[in-house]
């Protein structure tokens, strides 16, 4: 069923009796061309870029749970494309340029709003490589724009400009950066995807895999028995180093745990996603009126998707120090999500390691903005056999070769990205 | 958390900086198949979910490098030894 603002209204009326489920609860078949394992975003999107880009529709999405109950529910909602590196940058525009059509796209409300982001900056040297971070955004079609104090007072007057250690001295916009809803991007992923044949298979545990003599991945054994596939692409972000190693396979990756939180609803008061340069704390309100909040990573290998209280007060330091007026507020909830830290902060989309497998993995904590590009390069990787243009660098054999994508220039430190 | 240094005591894990894995063990420069072992090495890692044996470098405290068993799927910190009497000698080490 097509969504308007008629039937919203008509099915509004007559208390949603006649909507009916967006998704079909698909039982697996024998075998399917393409199986993806990972029902959040990436995976969905993965799907639905496949059956409408490339024609393949004969594909099942296998998820442990439900769809979106790993780090598509765990993120803080925002995208942007202010990268720095041209293996990178030109993606993450091309993930914005989705995000701006998304909802027509999808005929799904995903509540994108681009609201914008502002990168603070509190020294000269840190104007210094926001300039050159700017002019390398633009270099790629995308929006910057360096604000001075006056610019970025005028927008956001609640921060702290005069604080002793960390003054604000100016800030670097993208403007066309913003947030969107979490569960609508799977959602509306999961709807566009089914309708054009996907199956999407939940409660769906991948176990191991089955492989011919020849080493070829021929299919998954999941808790709902075998399924064939010519082809398995791995989408399961936190997870990955787990399904590899079922295949023998060690990746370049360290499973850590990043923490947010959302503190009590206020009235309207950041107006969009603003970023502490001297520390690590970035904040965003949600439509709810919540304040979405976050920071460093925890630092050590987990796999508990909860995090320690050293943290919590670490973020809430850098709150303070940017804006002092977070301290009246009560911190509503605090979570912990899974990140594939990889060994230079950028991730994998890649045909192999081994044949009849395909790896989409290493978001370390920048996923969710990706989604759309994710999506769309690892079709065209899945259904080609080759490296998009966009996600050419993402190699998995950058490591071996030297061509790492080292954002933030910290070496094979995953803790530090 | 905390980690039972075994200098110190018990102490929060925030007086502590992360390594990783305690495991893996720097190869031999001047073997022939150096490049692919140090590639290994320095990037490929097993990332297990339940037991790790990791270093931790005690910073705010006796500034000595412990090797510390932890389950990364609860956070149960288990025994602690100092790295360097976990090193194991090596052929050729100086003794």
């Amino acid at each position: 069923m097509r969504y308007s603002l008629l039937n919203v209204i008509v099915n509004g009326l007559t208390g949603n009796r006649f909507t009916g489920p967006a998704w079909r609860d698909a039982a697996p078949k024998p075998a399917y061309d393409v199986v993806i394992v990972g029902g959040g975003g990436h995976g969905l999107a993965t799907a639905y870029y496949l059956a409408k880009e490339h024609g393949i529709r004969n594909v099942a999405v296998l998820e442990k749970g439900w769809i979106g109950s790993g780090n598509a529910g765990r993120n803080t909602t925002i995208f942007r494309s202010n990268y720095l590196l041209p293996g990178n940058q030109p993606f993450y525009e091309w993930s914005v340029k989705l995000w701006e059509g998304l909802e027509q796209e999808l005929n799904y409300n995903v509540m994108a709003s681009q609201r914008g982001i502002v990168n603070l900056i509190h020294s000269d040297a840190q104007r210094d490589a926001y300039v050159r971070r700017g002019n390398a955004m633009r270099l790629s079609g995308a929006d910057a724009e360096l604000l001075d104090r006056e610019q970025v007072r005028a927008m956001m007057p609640f921060l702290d400009f005069d604080n002793a250690r960390f003054p604000i001295k100016g800030g670097l916009m993208q403007a066309r950066a913003g947030t969107a809803r979490h569960d609508a991007v799977v959602w509306g992923y999961a709807r566009g995807a089914d309708a054009l044949g996907v199956d999407i298979i939940q409660n769906c545990e991948v176990r191991g895999f089955t492989r011919d003599a020849a080493g070829r991945v021929t299919g998954v054994e999941t808790t709902r028995g075998t399924i064939g596939a010519k082809k398995v692409a791995l989408a399961v972000a936190g997870s990955s180093s787990r399904l590899a190693a079922k295949l023998d396979l060690r990746l370049p990756i360290e499973s850590q745990v990043l923490q947010a939180f959302v503190s009590e609803a206020i009235k309207p008061l950041v107006p969009g996603v603003v970023t502490f340069g001297a520390g690590h704390f970035y904040i965003s309100q949600s439509d709810k009126g919540g304040l979405v909040f976050g920071g460093d990573l925890d630092g050590y290998n987990s796999y508990a998707q909860r995090g320690n209280l050293p943290v919590i007060e670490d973020v809430c330091e850098g709150g303070m120090a940017v804006m002092p007026l977070i301290g009246r507020l009560k911190l509503l909830r605090q979570w912990g999500g899974l990140c594939d830290m990889s060994m230079d902060g950028s991730p994998i989309i890649d045909v192999g390691p081994l044949p009849g497998l395909y790896l989409n993995t290493g978001w370390s904590y920048g996923g969710f903005k990706a989604t759309p590009a994710s999506g769309w390069c690892f079709a065209h990787t899945i259904a080609r056999d080759e490296a998009h243009p966009l996600s050419a660098a993402m190699r998995l054999d950058r490591f071996a070769t030297g061509y790492v994508i080292d954002e933030k220039g910290v070496g094979a430190q995953p803790n530090l990205h | 958390m905390r980690i039972d240094c075994p200098y110190c005591g018990s102490r929060d894990a925030h007086e502590f900086a992360y390594l990783g894995d305690a495991t893996l063990t720097r190869p031999d420069p001047a073997a022939p198949n150096a490049a692919e072992a140090f590639h290994d090495w320095v990037y490929l890692r097993d990332n297990p979910a339940g037991p790790h044996s990791e270093l931790w470098y005690h910073a705010s405290g006796c500034r000595r490098w412990v090797v510390v068993a932890r389950d990364t799927l609860t956070h149960a910190v288990g025994p602690t030894r100092f790295a360097c009497a976990a090193a194991e000698p090596r052929e050729g080490d100086a003794r």
